[in-house]
Order: structure tokens, then sequence, then C-alpha cells
């Protein structure tokens, strides 16, 4: 990523903040003034499927009447969208709209990629959870961006396993390591789940869960904490299950991995909202036979879980017409039409709350028939995400944590040296990046 | 392309022991270890393919839970599929590849045979300079330069255009390279004097004697060329923005990544990367005895 180094150009989120204003302020009579009277046509950059069909409504609707036009250019998901971005960004040639990841957010924004929307889209503060909202704003007065889906992490399990070898649903998770253990003693063939380290954003999202803050500002110095007592907690525990053989310790997404879910080799799995989508490719013959619960917690009167994926709506700073653009932003993610469709057309979950539990979300999915009140559930379990602590190399610890855990899981060793060595990298890539870092 | 690689070994694998035959039992059995090993190669490329054309013939349901290597029944429905999605949007990424790679493959050889039939055998101040620039432009993998040409055409205002992806793919330093060999290797000194003897301007010696001779050579550039293009990845993901103008190795990568909560469409994916590889194989067929015919005129030489 040769475009982050933007030397001591960007030290802190604060500095940024005060950067971005002030760009803001010196487009913003073009800007502002585009809303109200002159048409404008905005390119949106998004991976979301269908989300052609959603923009027609707005074409159709709401921007008929401003005469704000909106053309969607669909694009792969994924860190390397964000290396596009920053390359159209350096030719002035950005987008208008965006789509972006909440871990991408400060990434864009060091790179004054993003513009501050605050002014228009500063009210749709209270649809959102804080949690959520919390991660726009970078802890910032400024907002970079319109939540769009979340992923709420939860616990997902075949209930008729489960019930065959009289296991309970875990609360804790020294319940869910009990389990492990009493699984693997009365069928040593099966696995209750397996420790993958090939996608970052799940260990991220335990961690999360347990509290950890991995980047934070004070001052003018950023803070990288991914070793933190919290994390070395999640770490810990993950490597001890693995270490002892209680749980498997070969990656997901596999056609193995896909098969042992299939065959019921794994009977559970820890996962986000979106997971019924995945089990619907993952383990077609096994429909209806899962349950979803809470995620386990780290002491019985916790009440949190991390989240696992999800996005947001940004505007670039390329965008000849920011005000109208933070309009787009704000109407895909809070109008009710706009988000049913996105439910409907995309498959998404709604970062919006109140659209969590109704329209699409009235029922349960059809993998989840059995269970009636999915999404009433996931909604309650939604509210208590734990806020989330974002920085500008998030790419740089994830390449990272898949390379070292990658290796402790394969070789069942000692996962916190994985853990320091993603604190290391993630420590030196931002001292090369020009960042200020307070050891 | 691997598997074509293959192809082409096979008969020299095969006649490895043929000309062993009439040598000494001895030797005949050292012969059997390079065969071996060849075999094993050829095993090692063709295992990949043929996994592909399997994968391909499995539904969503069977691709992941029947046996490997046993054949699905879900090829006509993927196709389908395939074609159905966002209203056969894959078809167009088909034609903009055939274009790209077509057209560019078509121009960059015509740039190489100009360039090269000049660099061999015209005599002027600076040619050898001029010909090693070009051999560190072979040294110099495409992949660094799509960056730097993309901010220079966003200059121009050329980004997110056919053109954008067609323009940095003309000058392609390995084939002018080529070119210049071939010409200098195929196209005699006194052939071009006599013509110019009878009186025929230098670009009629180059259009009607000299590019004849040089016609085996100019095929395998636009092959190499062709292929290049067609596999070509970086250039047209920096360039392009609208899917409707993507090549297809940048629409099969948008079908694999649909973002977290949507599951890749693996099975589309995978009958879609057959068929793209379909175009290849037919080009080679159909070229390869243009090939086979320089291999020929090289041996007649030497």
């Amino acid at each position: 990523m040769p475009y982050t180094k933007r030397r001591r150009l960007v030290r802190t989120a604060v500095a940024i903040a005060l950067g971005a204003t002030t760009l803001a302020a010196c487009g913003s009579e073009s800007a502002d003034s585009d809303t109200e009277s002159g048409p404008a046509s905005l390119t949106y950059w998004t991976w979301t499927p269908g989300m052609d069909k959603v923009v027609d409504l707005w074409n159709k609707g709401p921007g008929k009447k401003d005469r704000i036009t909106v053309t969607v250019k669909k694009q792969a998901s994924g860190d390397t969208l964000v290396t596009k971005i920053l390359t159209a960004h350096k030719a002035g040639k950005a987008p208008d709209l965006v789509q972006a990841e909440y871990q991408a957010l400060p990434t864009l924004v060091s790179n004054d990629a993003l513009a501050d929307i605050s002014k228009t889209v500063g009210e749709a503060e209270d649809k959102f959870a804080d949690g959520v909202w919390q991660q726009t704003t970078l802890g910032t007065d400024a907002v970079y961006a319109v939540p769009q889906d979340i992923g709420p992490m939860m616990f997902y399990y075949r209930e008729d396993l489960f019930k065959e070898y009289g296991l309970t649903v875990p609360t804790t998770w020294d319940e869910f390591a009990e389990i492990a253990r009493k699984l693997k003693k009365a069928a040593p063939g099966k696995d209750l789940t397996t420790f993958s380290a090939n996608d970052s954003g799940l260990f991220a999202g335990l961690a999360q869960q347990a509290g950890a803050k991995w980047w934070t500002t004070s001052g003018d110095q950023w803070k990288v904490s991914i070793n933190d007592a919290a994390t070395r907690k999640v770490a810990k525990f993950w490597g001890g299950l693995v270490k002892e053989g209680a749980i498997d310790n070969q990656p997901m997404y596999t056609p193995a991995w896909n098969k042992a879910l299939n065959t019921g080799k794994q009977i559970a799995w820890v996962s986000a909202v979106w997971a019924p989508g995945t089990l619907t490719t993952a383990a077609p013959d096994t429909k209806g036979k899962w349950a979803m619960a809470p995620l386990p917690q780290w002491s019985a009167s916790d009440n949190s879980t991390g989240s696992w994926g999800g996005s947001s709506t940004a505007v670039t700073t390329d965008s000849k017409h920011r005000a109208a653009a933070a309009k787009f932003a704000a109407w895909l993610n809070t109008d009710g039409k706009a988000l049913n469709a996105l439910a409907k057309e995309s498959g998404i979950y709604p970062a919006a709350s109140n659209a969590q539990t109704s329209g699409a979300f009235l029922k349960p999915p059809a993998y989840f028939a059995n269970q009636a009140d999915f999404y009433t559930k996931a909604a309650d379990i939604a509210e208590t995400t734990a806020p989330a602590a974002w920085g500008p190399n998030v790419n740089v610890a994830y390449t990272t944590f898949k390379d070292a855990f990658g290796a402790a899981a394969k070789s069942k060793s000692d996962f916190g040296a994985a853990l320091d060595e993603m604190q290391a990298d993630t420590v030196a890539d931002m001292k090369k990046q020009g960042f200020e870092v307070a050891e | 392309m691997s598997s074509l690689a293959v192809h082409q070994t096979e008969p020299v694998a095969g006649s490895t022991p043929g000309t062993a035959q009439d040598r000494p039992p001895l030797r005949r059995r050292i012969a059997l270890m390079p065969t071996v090993t060849l075999l094993l190669g050829a095993l090692y490329c063709l295992l990949p393919v043929a996994w592909v054309v399997i994968a391909a013939t499995k539904s969503g349901r069977e691709l992941f839970s029947t046996f490997t290597f046993l054949p699905g029944t879900g090829f006509a429905g993927n196709i389908r599929d395939l074609s159905a999605y966002r209203d056969g949007v894959y078809w167009q990424w088909m034609g903009n590849s055939a274009l790209y790679a077509g057209l560019g493959a078509l121009l960059s050889t015509c740039v190489s045979a100009i360039s090269g039939y000049a660099l061999a055998i015209y005599r002027f101040r600076g040619r050898e300079t001029l010909f090693n620039v070009l051999l560190a432009g072979v040294l110099m993998p495409p992949v660094i330069l799509a960056v730097p040409q993309y901010l220079l055409l966003a200059k121009a205002d050329l980004t997110d255009s056919y053109l954008s992806v067609l323009l940095p793919q003309i000058l392609f330093p390995y084939g002018v390279y080529l070119a210049r060999i071939y010409a200098a290797a195929a196209v005699p000194a006194d052939v071009i004097e006599a013509g110019r003897m009878d009186g025929a301007s230098e670009w009629r010696i180059f259009t009607r004697i000299a590019l004849p001779m040089m016609i085996p050579g100019m095929v395998t550039v636009f092959l190499f060329q062709f292929v290049a293009i067609w596999n070509n990845f970086l250039l047209p993901y920096i360039m392009l923005s609208d899917d409707e103008k993507f090549p297809i190795t940048l629409g099969l990568f948008t079908l694999l990544e649909q973002g977290a909560n949507t599951p890749a469409l693996y099975t589309l994916v995978i009958t879609g990367a057959l068929l793209a590889v379909l175009p290849l194989v037919a080009l080679f067929l159909v070229i390869q005895r243009f090939w086979s015919l320089d291999l020929l005129s090289g041996a007649v030489k030497s």
C-alpha cells in the first residue's frame, strides 16, 4: 500500500478531522449550492449485489425530485478496493461515493480520501446504535460515512447433535471449552468447531468482545495495543483449545471445512449474523438443523458481542457534489423503502436499528426456518455490540495475523508469540508511514 | 495456458523412448527417468485443469459434498445461471476480453513488426542504445507500470474507457525484441537490396517482401500478446471502474469477492473460468500450424 505513505501529514485522528474540515470548507461553497439547485450526476463504487436495483428506487424517486442521479459501478470487495480507491484519489478521479468496510475508514481518512459529511447526515445518528455510529466518526466531531450493514457475532450450533451428545448451549467461554472437551470424549472423530486464521475479522471481533481496543489516540499520538490483556486472554483461550486438541485447527471456507459442516464433523460455528448465507452454500444438507444463540461471554454477568464484517457508505473528497452525495448516502441507509430493498435485493443485515426487525426481517432466514425469532434475537444481540477501535493500517495487522496465527494454529504452538508479532509489525509499519506512535 | 504447454511437450516426451530404441538397452533404462519425470510434470499441470472441467459440471449442492473427481449434473444449470447473472454481463466480459486481446494483440503485432524490422535492417545512430533500452523494458514487469500508466491516463481523462486498457498494451517490448531477431534471421539483406534495385519504395519492400517472410514470427508475437492481454488483471483492474467494460479476469474476480455477508459464487466462477479458457485453446489449435512452420523453418536453416 504505497499510497498510505503520507509522511507526517496526518498524525492523529484529530489532525485528520481538522484537515478534512478545512478541506471541506474550501469546497463547501460549490458543494452546498449544488444540492439545492443544480443537477448532480454521481458515481458509486460498491460490491453489494443488487445495489443497482436499490439505486433505481432513488433515481426514480427522491433523486428525480432533487435531480441527483446515481450510477452504480460494481466492484470486487476487500482490501484491494481500498487500494484502488486510493490510487484513483491520487489522480483526483475517485468516485463520488464508495462502499467501505468500517476497518478501512481510518486508512481512507488518513489519506484525505473521505469528506466530512456531518452537516448533511448528522441527524441520522440516532437511527444507529452508538457502537456502530462511533465507527464512522473515528472519535471526532466529523462524520466520514453512513453505516450500511453490520455483522454482530453469534454462536451457531447443530441443535440435533447438541441434543444427541447431551451438550448445553454455552453461555460463557469456560462452558464453551468444557463442551468442546465433552464432545471430544463422547465422539473423538468430531470437533465442536475450528480455530481458523484465514479471516482476521473473526479474531478481531472476538477481541473486541473481550474489550480490546487495538488502536487509540491520545494527544497527537497513536497507541497500538493489539497485545493488550483482553486480546491476550482471547488468544490464550483459543491457543489452549487448539493445543490440547479439543477443537480443530483447520482453516474455514475450504472444501474440507464445508464438508465438515455438511456432514456434522464440526457441530458449531462462531460467526456473525450473515452466517445463514454461508451455511446455505457450505452445508446445504443440514438446513433446518442449526440454531443461533448469543456469543458465549467472558463472565456470566457480561453481555456483549463483537462484530465481524459490515460496511458503510462514504463520500470522497474528489466529489464535486459532496452534499448531494451525502444526501443519497443518508437516504440509502436510513429510508425504510431503501432498507427494505437492500434486504430483499442484496441480503444485507441493516445497520439502522429500526430496520432490523421490520420488513424482510419479520421472518427468519429460510435456512433457519426452525427458529422463528431469529431476527428478534439478532437485533437484541446487535444492540450489545462492543465499540470497535480501528487504526490506519488494519490491513497490515490482518496480514500478520493470517501468517503468524496460521502458522501457530498449524503447529499448535504459542498464540501469545503470534500476537506479539502482530503488535510489532503493526507498530513498525505505522512508524514507517510517518505516524507518531506511543510506546 | 499450462495445459497447452504440456501438449507441446508431450510429443517430445513420447519421442525420447522412441529414439532410445535403436540404442543399447542400458541407455533405454536411463531414459525411463526423464519420461517418468515429464509424465509427473504433465499430471501436475493437467490435474487442476481436470478439476476445473469436472467441478464445472457440479451444481452448487454437489460442489463440496460429492467426490472431487466425480462429474456432477449441473453443467447446463451452471451455464444458465452464469448467462443470467446481472442480465448476461458475463458474455459482455467475454466480448470485452476478445476486443482487448484481439485488437490489442493485432495492434501490438503491427507495432512490433515495424519496429523490429527497422531495428534489424536499418543502421542508424543510437540503434543499439535504443535496442538496449527496449531490452530493459523486457525485463520490467508490466505490473510495475500499471499505476504510473493510470496516473498518466488520468491526466488525459482517458481512465475507465476501452482505450485506457488498449493503449498501454500496444507497445510490447518483448514483441519488438522477437520481431527484430526474427527479421534479422528471416529477411536476407540481398532480397531487400534487390527490391531497392528494382526501384521499390521502402514501405513497399517492407509490406510486400519482408512482411510475408516475417509472418510465422509475427504469429508468435500475436499469440504471446493475446494470451498476455487475455490474462492481464492489474492494468484493467486499476483503469476500469464500470463493470460493463471489465474483461473476463476482472469480472470473475467480482463474482468471487461479493463482500463478507454474501457467499462467493463458486459454481459460477468455476464454470466462467472454464469457458474463459476455451477461446485460448481454440486460438492455439487454429494458429498452431503457423507455429510448426516457424519451428520447421528454423530447423531447416540450422
